[in-house]
């Protein structure tokens, strides 16, 4: 600001540029101390896990920016690579008494958030194309009725939807986890059914012409058609599914089907009060984010380009 | 949302009883939503109903069922825990909402300034890709009493160390904390998306005029941002009173039920005191209509749907 007020005397095409870097500095710097803010947790869970879990060590070094006694012990613990009943002596004291095989969690979250994904956007893409194209008694309120589903609370549809569970005996199974978002969701048909209706009609009317069947004309036209969409579409539902942590702890807590996210709390809750496992922990940690961040590597301007969409709907 | 003309069944390939019950609309349209249909009615209607008629009814899930009219929200209205719960909720809400909207606001504002960088976008909304479980885990270990880094720091510039979410003073402020930077990335690239409809020719007139960067923002990018602020408040205000899965890793409700939100008072109904579906789905009703409520004042209030774009042009 200082240098605003000494230039004040001078002539305006002078003094505009100069204001100008002035608050470009100021912006960058705001910029990129929030860059920092969010990348920056990142960092220490990667460098937590690199380090030589000992207490001891752990304590000594705690603010060091680089990890200490650099290993990939803790990924081998996590990853089920070294026997956890075979760490013996002082070093064992720490380090967490639960289970700690991440394959299998990484595959169940995998399996879940893969079946939730394909079958919701199929069968959402399948209803959207209706609400479009087709003309049949109540469509508009069918339609009205699914929007009113996405102001329901979670919580509302968790408990009945867990006795329900319960009571077709599908409690610990993918097939429990898995069925309230495989059919549908309200928020798919609404994103779908946008792009269908803004779809040109002319090569659906023309393969009709041709002689195709309805069914024809969605899946071998319409549908080759939306591929970007869908894409997205399936990009968000994927990194829904695997997100999600209330539903599955409810009915898959069963070590076969449990999900990354609820393993990674019970691998918590097992770790020995006191001293706690940091370094297992974030090594776990970082295991499980490892696809996402994949996913956002290779299509990270989808995901951005498909959330300023949403806020337009 | 016209249909696609249907050719007369007459026509080539048309013909036969098969090809006109493929190409009829009505048997189609119903044809393809009949999965999201069952899916609707099985994990969205049903339950939405039978949440209603559990709520009154004493049920432990093992019994019958006993029919107890408005009993179970006597209880919940006479239960202290229950109210408190409220407050708690209440007070996340207006810790989390605020400062993560204006935190929003600026970086969403200040990144339109600067960049068009679809890259520096993707790492604002990298947390909001990350499960909550995981964001939850990353600042436990950051706030950690002895080994986080957060609290060295303040132990280096004098402040001292503080419990974060082992005290009850400040613990549902650290989980308002841990959401906020799991948020304001992503609802700034909401506002970045609406910062991008506001012409340019408004700014350029405005600084004919005379008016400086804060007299615009105020004159211009606010009034005309409301349709994404309005969209950005009611989903994150919904979002916010549900909060859940941070406190399952943070804190599990505690210290001394400090963090006990409204869905840990309605999972603690479930799952850790007396079974008892009946105050639980009561509990989940009574969030339902307090939502619904503040969704409605919100949408009043705040003229959602209105646009001042026309006033200016």
């Amino acid at each position: 600001m200082a240098t605003l007020s000494r230039t004040n005397g001078t002539a305006t095409e002078i003094r505009e540029p100069k204001r100008l870097n002035v608050a470009r500095i100021i912006t960058w710097i705001v910029v990129g101390f929030m860059v920092f803010i969010t990348l920056f947790p990142f960092y220490w869970v990667l460098r937590t896990a690199l380090t030589d879990p000992d207490f001891g060590t752990l304590f000594a070094h705690a603010s060091d920016l680089l990890p200490t006694n650099a290993t990939l012990f803790n990924f081998e613990r996590v990853l089920g690579m070294i026997d956890p009943s075979t760490i013996v002596g002082q070093e064992s004291a720490n380090l967490s008494a639960g289970t700690i095989n991440f394959w299998v969690y990484l595959r169940n979250s995998f399996i879940v958030a893969g079946l939730v994904t394909f079958g919701q956007t199929l069968f959402s893409s399948m209803a959207a194309y209706a609400f479009a194209r087709f003309k049949f008694p109540l469509r508009d309120q069918i339609f009205f009725v699914y929007l009113t589903g996405l102001m329901i609370p979670g919580i509302v549809l968790f408990i009945p939807n867990f006795v329900l569970i319960k009571q077709l005996g599908l409690i610990g199974t993918f097939a429990g986890i898995v069925a309230p978002g495989f059919l549908m969701s309200p928020f798919a048909i609404f994103f779908m059914r946008q792009f269908f209706i803004s779809l040109n009609k002319d090569l659906e009317e023309a393969a009709m012409l041709d002689g195709a069947t309805a069914f024809g004309v969605f899946w071998r036209i319409a549908i080759p058609l939306m591929r970007g969409p869908l894409l997205t579409l399936g990009l968000l539902t994927f990194i829904g599914a695997w997100n999600e942590y209330l539903w599955p702890f409810l009915v898959g807590r069963d070590e076969s089907v449990r999900v990354l996210t609820v393993a990674l709390n019970v691998f918590k809750s097992q770790t020995p009060q006191g001293a706690p496992d940091w370094a297992g922990l974030m090594a776990g940690t970082t295991v499980s984010i490892v696809p996402t961040i994949l996913l956002f590597i290779f299509f990270g301007r989808r995901v951005v380009d498909s959330i300023q969409f949403s806020g337009f709907k | 949302m016209a249909a696609i003309k249907l050719p007369a069944s007459s026509q080539p390939g048309q013909s036969g009883l098969i090809g006109r019950l493929a190409n009829n609309q009505v048997l189609l349209g119903y044809l393809f939503i009949l999965p999201s249909m069952i899916g609707f009615i099985v994990f969205f209607a049903l339950p939405a109903i039978r949440s209603v008629i559990i709520s009154f009814h004493e049920w432990n899930l093992l019994t019958d069922a006993e029919f107890v009219g408005l009993a179970n929200y006597q209880d919940i209205f006479s239960d202290d825990r229950f109210w408190r719960s409220l407050q708690i909720t209440v007070t996340y809400v207006m810790w989390n909402i605020p400062v993560q909207t204006v935190l929003a606001v600026v970086i969403a504002v200040f990144l339109e300034r600067i960049s068009n960088s679809s890259l520096l976008r993707g790492i604002m909304i990298l947390p909001w890709l990350m499960p909550n479980v995981i964001v939850a885990m990353l600042f436990v270990w950051l706030l950690d009493p002895t080994l986080g880094l957060v609290n060295i720091f303040l132990q280096n510039i004098g402040i001292g160390k503080q419990a974060f979410f082992g005290d009850p003073n400040q613990a549902i402020a650290s989980v308002a904390g841990v959401n906020i930077w799991r948020h304001m990335g992503y609802n700034a690239i909401l506002i970045y998306a609406g910062l991008k409809t506001i012409p340019r020719s408004l700014y350029e007139a405005a600084t004919v005029d005379g008016a400086n960067l804060w007299e615009q923002f105020w004159g211009i990018t606010l009034p005309l941002l409301r349709p994404v602020l309005v969209f950005v408040l009611v989903t994150s205000v919904i979002g916010s009173f549900q909060i859940f899965d941070t406190i399952a890793v943070a804190t599990e409700g505690g210290p001394a039920g400090a963090t006990r939100t409204i869905i840990v008072y309605i999972y603690e109904q479930v799952f850790e005191r007396r079974i008892n579906m009946g105050v639980a789905t009561a509990a989940s009703v009574v969030l339902f209509a307090i939502l619904i409520t503040v969704t409605i004042i919100q949408t009043r209030y705040l003229r959602a749907g209105q646009s001042d774009l026309a006033d200016y042009q």
